[in-house]
């Protein structure tokens, strides 16, 4: 059987929409840097290293070749993974399994974008069958708004409610230094105030209906890395490791007409996986904080549901009780998420990072007000490729 | 610590331009893995695939292959970069007990992609991108400070190629098997000085699958294991400017780890067959040096020797190599596949006789900047 494996560092970079100050390598070194200090640990602690971005964002082929003088992959093992949005989580998942394997102590996961310096639109339109899907499929925005229109359509969800999600991210967001988005115009106002400014304020752009700028995320420049670390390890570096419970994903999307649009039923599978081996039952309640990769606001409610937080068509209700608010029963995305800042090479693996940092009680301004005991972390991409990853405070048995 | 094994291999015949789509390629290679362990996709627990979005043109280009990779509802990841790399990933998802069988896929469409932009495109875009250097102009400058490093002229790196198109022909799935002689290669066209055509290797279409198994997980398939008894992968510094490229540091280092698990002492010895990656002639003498087969600046020696003959102490790249057929993602596979069936001497006319410790070998990035070695055995 294999070790037990814990994160024991992490480290980001600031999130901008464009980090002209440094290169993609120096901004790589940047959160290399950072997650060895966070953890106190030098490069030559290092055993092996994985990285993943999105090659036709950048425009750079064999990011593990081109970035090993920044990511300090000079005369070490290192690794290459892509898959679409995910691809944060991916290499979460390839970091843990490099270490419960049992053939690497400590391990260094990295995620990077430059999207200041990219066409993603341009890029996501070529994730798309050439022939049958490419000529008719405008990029990332049109499927999510199909996703929440049948959504709307099936519950009977309102603009109102996308928006109450919207605004959850963007108050949680001014905690977190490192988030792209501070909307300091938020601050004092009332909820409701402000979900009623965003659906009817001309400003606010409809893309395609029903998502305006504000349900969406924002493009952005940043990096990130997660140090992961054996069980004859990881509490000599770290005095609270946050442990790897479970972690499982599924992607059954070939061609869209495959994907089932009520549902999303690859995060409702991994998380069942995930449920299981951690012997959860009720994971609303057992769950202390959830680091959701939600790219636009509908996923905050219809997402809540696959997982099993709540019944289909309860989300809304959920959030605007406030239970996804940071003094709720379960604080969803106190970094501000992905809505906040989507450097997309890096926003999953961010997830795994906050939820750690959580678990560690390191997330500063941003660390929710209880016990954190199960911090669950997802990625999303790829049309309905979903990782999940369940991290704990006490070692699994 | 838990042992994994290879029960099932599986690859297309390599060619110039292969009608098949990336799907059909990667579902011919994987059925015929699955049927070559005498199982079923019901019983593999998750998925590896190996891709390249540049070599695809499509971003995410894994989601292409999902289906024909048998994917639906199992677990999955993608590895990009050489073949290899995706087997060593499957072994760690394998020893990390979450696993006991795992299916890795791979696959490539040279015929539908531009080598020379491709590869122009894993350079530094201020600095080095602008001056047009590709996969092959920068083999070009190994080529030179290798050779220059060991006094070998290009008649004695051509006989890599001697050797080994003519190996190529005792294999069916090889593309390029011929007969040829030195003064052959000599008289090739020059494509990068000092590379000409018959030192380089050929644009392949071709996909490769390889079935792995735990211990427990080898019980469910009829064929009999081959393990993998030792594995290590390193990268080089990115500029070439920063390295040393007549020595090959980070293989001599991959391949140690290697040998370290694996028990190896003495590789020339201990090693009954061995499949490198030989992208370009002058490759296979430096990495026998790299593989510690030959000592550093004797790879050329060894080679004139015929040691890595057919029919000497070591046969080198009896497939015919990867400069017989260079399905580029796929061809660390393919050395991988080539040395299983070695082992289970089922490789017919290029059987190695008697052979029970292989070697695989394969590699990232300009010049072999990141190795992946393996060490198999029954």
């Amino acid at each position: 059987m294999g070790k037990k494996v814990a994160i024991v560092g992490f480290g980001q970079t600031y999130q901008r929409s464009s980090r002209k100050d440094v290169n993609g390598v120096e901004l790589i070194n940047e959160a290399v840097h950072t997650a060895l200090s966070d953890a106190e640990l030098t490069i030559n602690d290092i055993d092996a290293i994985v990285i993943g971005n999105m090659d036709h964002f950048e425009g750079v082929n064999y990011v593990d070749c081109w970035s090993a003088e920044g990511s300090g992959a000079v005369m070490k093992p290192i690794f290459k993974l892509t898959t679409g949005g995910t691809t944060g989580t991916t290499v979460a998942m390839c970091g843990y399994y490099h270490v419960a394997s049992g053939m690497f102590d400590r391990v260094l996961a990295i995620g990077w974008e430059k999207n200041s310096e990219s066409d993603t639109t341009g890029a996501i339109v070529t994730a798309f069958n050439p022939v049958w899907e490419r000529t008719r499929f405008g990029g990332a925005i049109a499927g999510l708004a199909v996703e929440a229109s049948k959504y709307m359509d099936n519950y009977g969800v309102t603009e109102r409610d996308g928006a109450r999600v919207a605004v959850r991210e963007r108050l949680h967001a001014l905690n977190n230094p490192y988030s792209q988005l501070h909307q300091e115009w938020m601050k004092g106002m009332e909820v409701d105030q402000i979900v009623d400014l965003l659906v009817t304020s001309e400003q606010n752009q409809m893309l395609a209906y029903p998502l305006r700028m504000s349900d969406m995320c924002p493009r952005t420049d940043g990096a990130a890395a997660v140090i992961f670390a054996s069980e004859d390890v990881a509490e000599k570096i770290a005095p609270t490791p946050a442990w790897v419970v479970s972690t499982h994903n599924r992607h059954n999307y070939v061609f869209l007409g495959d994907i089932n649009w009520d549902r999303n039923d690859t995060l409702e599978t991994a998380a069942k996986k995930v449920f299981e081996d951690a012997g959860i039952k009720e994971p609303l309640k057992e769950i202390d904080v959830c680091e959701l990769y939600m790219p636009y606001s509908y996923a905050g409610l219809k997402w809540m549901e696959s997982i099993g937080f709540c019944g289909p068509g309860e989300g809304p209700k959920l959030v605007w009780d406030g239970v996804t608010d940071m003094d709720g029963e379960l604080p969803v995305n106190p970094s501000g998420g992905v809505m906040s800042s989507n450097p997309i090479g890096a926003t999953a693996i961010i997830r795994v990072g906050e939820g750690a940092l959580q678990i560690m009680g390191k997330a500063g301004d941003r660390q929710v007000q209880k016990d954190v005991n199960y911090a669950l972390c997802t990625g999303f991409g790829g049309c309905n490729w979903a990782d999940v990853m369940l991290l704990g405070k006490k070692k699994p048995s | 610590m838990e042992k994994v094994a290879i029960v099932g291999v599986g690859q297309t015949t390599y060619e110039r331009r292969k009608e098949d789509t990336f799907d059909e390629l990667v579902f011919e290679a994987a059925t015929k893995a699955l049927a070559d362990a005498g199982g079923e996709i019901g019983d593999i627990d998750n998925i590896v695939t190996v891709s390249n979005d540049f070599w695809d043109g499509r971003t995410i280009s894994s989601m292409a292959v999902q289906d024909a990779a048998g994917s639906w509802d199992k677990d999955i990841s993608t590895v990009e970069g050489d073949g290899t790399f995706g087997v060593l990933y499957g072994m760690m998802r394998a020893l990390s007990g979450s696993f006991e069988t795992t299916l890795v896929v791979s696959h490539i469409k040279g015929s539908e992609a531009v080598m020379n932009l491709i590869t122009n495109a894993m350079f530094d875009p201020i600095f080095h991108r602008s001056l047009g250097v590709d996969a092959t102009s920068s083999a070009a400058l190994q080529a030179r400070m290798y050779m220059e490093k060991v006094k070998a002229t290009q008649e004695d790196v051509a006989l890599v190629s001697v050797k080994n198109h003519k190996n190529a022909m005792n294999n069916p799935h090889a593309q390029l098997p011929m007969e040829i002689g030195v003064d052959d290669v000599m008289k090739s066209k020059m494509l990068a000085d000092p590379l000409k055509l018959l030192d380089c290797s050929p644009i392949s279409d071709g996909a490769a699958a390889v079935v792995l198994a735990t211990e427990k997980g080898a019980k469910r398939f009829k064929k009999s294991p081959v393990w993998i008894k030792g594995v290590g992968h390193i990268s080089d510094a990115y500029t070439l400017g920063y390295r040393d490229l007549a020595n090959s540091r980070a293989l001599d280092a991959a391949a140690k780890k290697a040998y370290k698990m694996a028990g190896v002492k003495n590789p020339l010895k201990d090693l009954d067959v061995v499949e490198l990656y030989d992208a370009y002639s002058y490759m296979e003498p430096l990495w026998y040096e790299g593989l510690g087969i030959a000592k550093e600046g004797k790879g050329v020696e060894l080679l004139k020797s015929g040691t890595t003959a057919m029919d000497g102490d070591l046969p080198v790249n009896p497939s015919g190599g990867v400069i017989s057929a260079h399905p580029v993602l796929v061809a660390g596979m393919t050395r991988i596949v080539e040395s299983v069936l070695q082992l289970r001497g089922e490789a017919e006319k290029r059987q190695v006789k008697g052979a029970k410790t292989a070697l695989a070998h394969g590699i990232n990035g300009a010049c072999g900047q990141s190795h992946c070695v393996f060490v198999m055995g029954v």
